[in-house]
């Protein structure tokens, strides 16, 4: 497992090469290193001067991919792309272009969306698992079409409807929670406990259909008749032997987001005004702040590598028949 | 043993017991939707919003309305605007008295007050200043017991585990001195901190743009410079308490810039603290933890979610103003006389990017001041015969206040004067475009896109700023006429007039026989702005010309206006300081943006407009500089470089417990006049914020009904139960 991961590990160094490679280009061919300037000196009283010193003290005056004019190695280190890119692979993020250290508001930045996501995740799973196994101790009924006609609905609803309808009826209407903020420590509940539940809703039509599936192609099996067979109540065939085999595609599904939970949710943290990393990219973009783009894009794959490696080893761990070679 | 555990999560009553017992917890003196829960409501607390984090919050490089909200409450510049006056008027603010202004020659002999501007070679500036201001508490002032600075040489594990400077103890200060001021100035020279007034300022104080260059020789890294080793001619402290300025030739204008954060105080202790390894990488930067002697400081900087300003407690106190305008004099005011600034001890500001969030908090009681969504407009506001604007009957009853206030600024659609087509001085241009300001009826667009928040524009020099004229006199003759005593937009006919004296009759460009077709480069192209694109099209229509819109990205639009590839296009400019020069520079041939990189961005370029403004911007205050700015506005108006749009109008509601809530479009140091009425706001929060409890008691009725039943069926024989015949047992 160790040489598998390993493997793994150094696969993921040429396709992070590529990702940030392309944010890159993507980047640049949109934005000129003088767009950038510009966006952070401002509209006003901003002259050519200024702009070319704020781009020679970020070394955005080098060439981009490649320096014709230099010598050996140094067509390549001394580019934009080299000295601003490549130097991720340290993890050291430096400064954005503002002039803020990126690691610093990375590290402030992640526990609000954490206070946000990691509930929204183990009360999202849960609630899904109990409505799917519910639906599929009634499969074929009246009751189980209902709920699967309600899912769909659900699924069809956005989010943005959806917080905004929530917001509506709890903090203005009922009054019981405020609008939005946030607060840190315990205080944080009373903020995070409706983006929560609109994420948790937003997630129902999803999930329970996904886990119903799962369900439903478990409890044909033969472990399920011995267990009936056995004697046993429906209750307890379902919570005891149905739920845990049904449980390892639930829970590598969940290891596969955990490290990505971090990132936060952009649209949930900007209703919400939860202090989040979700809007820290976006903002980035709308500013022209390529050093916290290329941070994040990064970071984002990195995570998402993680998760993936996680998931194979989550599936080799709860599963006998799986092994890594 | 599982079963049973099992059993007791199904138990619906465990789990209306753990519901209520969860609700009960959440009864609390405050009510349960209230967000600012780590603050009292009840205190001298004012809460308000911010839309975008500033960039900036050292004051050589704020500029933008974001930052200087903050900025201009911590750092106090020399003067500052006598706020409840009009017209605008600078009065000293750490100064005991204005500066004293000296001309001299270029041979250095001084020359009386009305010596002519060509003959003075320097303006020397001479400020007193009050003694006894001090700094606000800050660590980089802290000494030890033999004067040494306490935290100037911070172990890297203490400045890893700061958050704050306020994590380090004994926060010291020490008194303002004139040195400060020249720290500052030299600053302006400094070749990483980026100025934006770096460049204009170096045109005028002698020897900054020398100090520039010798900086940037002298430091190509990124380092720490101890700017009190470096001597400045332009600026020099004479002792602790006087200091002077010295700039070349005659700028009137420079006393308001002396009004902006630009020329705040730095003390070098701040600079050298900030300075130290490791806090840049804390964020503890002298750009983001501001150190001044205004009324207020930065307690809490996270502007990912909010900022706290705190009452100063080093500050020296200020007299509220006496001498109030008459259009502005109120009871409450008045009651204000001569107490102490500032009122409110803190003021918290949130950082929210949705409109609908923010609006709502404000209904809730939770904000006391707020602007006015774009999408609720109509429901909360009301226009009346007379044009006056009028809150809806449900914010009236709740005691919201609106106040409105014409902006210091002016939006306006632009000519490219290089463009071949509609720019250059000839009739046929001239006519071409005045045609154009015509056909675009800005009173209607003004109603029909801006909700009534605006007023109609004559010329580039918006209300409040001499040069401006309101009734009749001050109408532009080119688009508009009075008709019995009203003024009214020139007829279309009168546009068609001027199309075809200009050789388009009926809109067709002869070059090609067919319609003219003119471009509109903008910025904006998505779908909400197209109402506003169709409407510019529609309006040039009926003139004949086919408006062509070249909507692209905004960094590609500076890109075309930077190198004079734009045809039409929208522009505006908010007002530094509130004198007609700093509009009419906007028309200099001089400072076009494709030749000079200024702020020309219609490039125009009048001989006479020139000549008249090199005389005008040497001028002090008087009749004959208004009758030359007279003659400037009247040219621009006849070549019709813009079309005149409009000056906002800017709306913003308060609640009624936000006290002294008058508008100052220039002053942004505007913190310390105002006042809350905290109890008055708890009051009205937990009245507007009862929680509806009826639906928990509903939803508990209903579960208790459901449970009632389940036990029901629990307890009763299954209908398809084998009953026990007699004699036998079950």
């Amino acid at each position: 497992m160790i040489r598998y991961s390993i493997r793994r590990l150094l696969y993921a160094l040429p396709i992070l090469l590529g990702i940030n490679l392309a944010t890159f280009v993507l980047f640049f061919v949109v934005n000129s290193p003088d767009d950038m300037a510009r966006a952070q000196l401002g509209d006003k009283r901003v002259s050519e001067e200024a702009v070319e010193r704020w781009k020679s003290e970020r070394g955005y005056d080098l060439p981009l991919l490649l320096d014709s004019s230099a010598a050996g190695v140094q067509r390549v280190t001394h580019t934009i792309l080299f000295q601003r890119s490549l130097t991720l692979f340290s993890f050291r993020f430096g400064s954005s272009d503002s002039g803020r250290d990126i690691g610093e508001d990375i590290r402030t930045r992640m526990w609000p969306s954490l206070a946000v996501a990691l509930p929204t995740l183990l009360i999202g799973v849960t609630v899904n698992v109990l409505v799917a196994l519910g639906v599929v101790s009634v499969r074929g009924s009246l009751l189980d079409r209902g709920t699967l006609v309600a899912m769909v609905a659900l699924m069809s609803i956005s989010a943005l409807f959806l917080i905004i309808g929530a917001q509506y009826l709890f903090a203005i209407v009922l009054r019981w929670v405020p609008v939005s903020g946030y607060a840190d420590g315990l205080s944080a509940a009373r903020f995070v406990a409706l983006p929560v539940a609109v994420g948790v809703v937003s997630g129902l039509g999803g999930g329970v259909r996904w886990y119903r599936n799962l369900f439903l192609e478990e409890v044909g099996k033969d472990y399920v008749r011995t267990a009936r067979a056995k004697g046993l109540r429906e209750r307890v065939v379902f919570l005891r032997h149905l739920l845990p085999n049904g449980l390892i595609p639930i829970l590598t599904g969940i290891v596969v987001v955990l490290p990505t939970l971090f990132m936060g949710s952009l649209i949930t943290e900007s209703f919400f005004a939860i202090p989040g990393l979700g809007s820290y990219t976006i903002d980035a973009l709308r500013n022209q702040d390529f050093a916290i783009v290329r941070a994040m894009v990064f970071l984002g794959s990195v995570l998402y590598m993680l998760g993936l490696l996680l998931t194979d080893l989550c599936y080799a761990l709860v599963d006998p028949r799986i092994r890594l070679d | 043993m599982q079963e049973r555990k099992v059993r007791r999560l199904e138990d619906p009553f465990a789990w209306l017991a753990a519901f209520a017992a969860l609700a009960l917890c959440g009864c609390a003196e405050r009510p349960w939707n209230d967000p600012n829960i780590e603050f009292d409501p009840a205190g001298s607390t004012l809460f308000q919003t911010f839309s975008e984090r500033p960039k900036h919050l050292d004051p050589l490089s704020a500029y933008s309305e974001d930052e200087a909200v903050f900025v201009a409450q911590i750092y106090e510049p020399p003067l500052q605007y006598a706020f409840l006056e009009r017209p605008f008027r600078l009065e000293p603010l750490t100064l005991a008295s204005m500066p004293e202004v000296r001309y001299e020659a270029a041979d250095g002999t001084l020359l009386p007050p009305d010596a002519a501007p060509e003959a003075i070679a320097f303006t020397r500036y001479r400020f007193a200043l009050k003694p006894g201001i001090l700094f606000q508490p800050h660590p980089a002032f802290s000494r030890d017991a033999d004067g040494g600075l306490l935290h100037h040489d911070l172990a890297p594990g203490v400045v890893a585990s700061l958050a704050s400077p306020w994590g380090l103890p004994s926060p010291g200060t020490r008194e303002l001195v004139s040195a400060d001021y020249v720290y500052q100035v030299k600053r302006l020279a400094h070749p990483r901190l980026h100025s934006p007034v770096q460049g204009l300022m170096a045109n005028y104080i002698v020897g900054l743009g020398e100090l520039a260059d010798r900086l940037r020789a002298e430091h190509p890294e990124d380092t720490y410079i101890d700017l009190r080793g470096y001597s400045l001619d332009g600026a020099r402290a004479i002792d602790d308490h006087h200091f002077e300025i010295l700039i070349r030739g005659v700028y009137p204008q420079f006393l308001y810039w002396l009004a902006m954060p630009f020329f705040a105080p730095m003390p070098w202790e701040a600079e050298a603290f900030h300075a130290q390894s490791g806090m840049q990488e804390r964020n503890l930067t002298l750009d983001w933890w501001p150190v001044g002697t205004g009324p207020y400081m930065l307690l809490e900087n996270n502007p990912n979610r909010r900022m706290v300003l705190a009452r100063n407690p080093n500050f020296r106190g200020e007299p509220f103003p006496a001498r109030i305008a008459p259009e502005l004099a109120s009871g409450e005011l008045k009651e204000a006389e001569g107490k102490s600034m500032p009122f409110i001890d803190r003021a918290v500001f949130v950082l929210e990017k949705e409109a609908i969030p923010t609006w709502h908090k404000f209904l809730q009681g939770y904000y006391d001041i707020a602007g006015i969504p774009r999408d609720s407009f109509e429901q909360v506001v009301s226009y009346g015969v007379d044009g006056s604007a009028a809150l809806s009957a449900e914010l009236t009853e709740h005691g919201v206040e609106l106040l409105t206030a014409v902006e210091p600024s002016s939006i306006y659609l632009g000519f490219n004067m290089r463009d071949p087509l509609v720019g250059g001085l000839d009739e046929r241009a001239r006519k071409l475009r005045q045609a154009i300001a015509i056909a675009l009826d800005t009173e209607e667009f003004i109603s029909i896109f801006r909700n009534g928040r605006g007023t109609p524009a004559f010329g580039p020099i918006p209300p409040g700023i001499e040069g401006h004229s309101e009734g009749v006199g001050g109408i532009n003759p080119v688009t508009h006429r009075v008709v019995d005593g009203r003024i009214q937009r020139r007829p279309i006919e009168d546009a068609l007039t001027l199309m075809r004296e200009a050789g388009y009759g009926d809109g067709i460009d002869p070059a090609t026989g067919r319609a003219l077709v003119l471009g509109f480069d903008t910025v904006a192209g998505g779908p909400d702005s197209q109402p506003v694109l169709d409407w510019h099209r529609k309006k040039l229509a009926r003139i004949g010309i086919d408006l062509v819109i070249r909507a692209t990205d905004y960094n590609r639009f500076q890109e075309k206006m930077r190198t004079g590839n734009a045809q039409i296009f929208q522009w505006g400019w908010n007002a530094d300081y509130p004198d007609p020069e700093n509009f009419l520079f906007l028309l200099h041939g001089p400072q076009s943006k494709v030749d000079g990189g200024g702020e020309n961005a219609a490039n125009y370029a009048n001989p006479e407009f020139d000549a008249l403004f090199e005389r005008f911007r040497v001028m002090q205050p008087s009749p004959e500089r208004a009758a030359l700015v007279a003659r400037m506005v009247e040219l621009v108006r006849t070549d019709s470089p813009w079309v005149w749009g409009w000056h906002p109008v800017s709306y913003s509601l308060h609640h009624a417990w936000f006290r002294h809530a008058v508008p100052h479009p220039v002053a942004r140091n505007s913190l310390k006049y105002r006042d809350i009425d905290g109890p008055v706001r708890t009051s009205s929060q937990r009245a507007w914020n009862q929680p509806r409890l009826w639906p928990v008691l509903a939803a508990l009725a209903v579960l208790a009904v459901l449970a009632f039943w389940l036990a029901r069926r629990r307890a009763a024989p299954p209908a398809n139960a084998i009953r026990p015949v007699d004699g036998q047992r079950a």
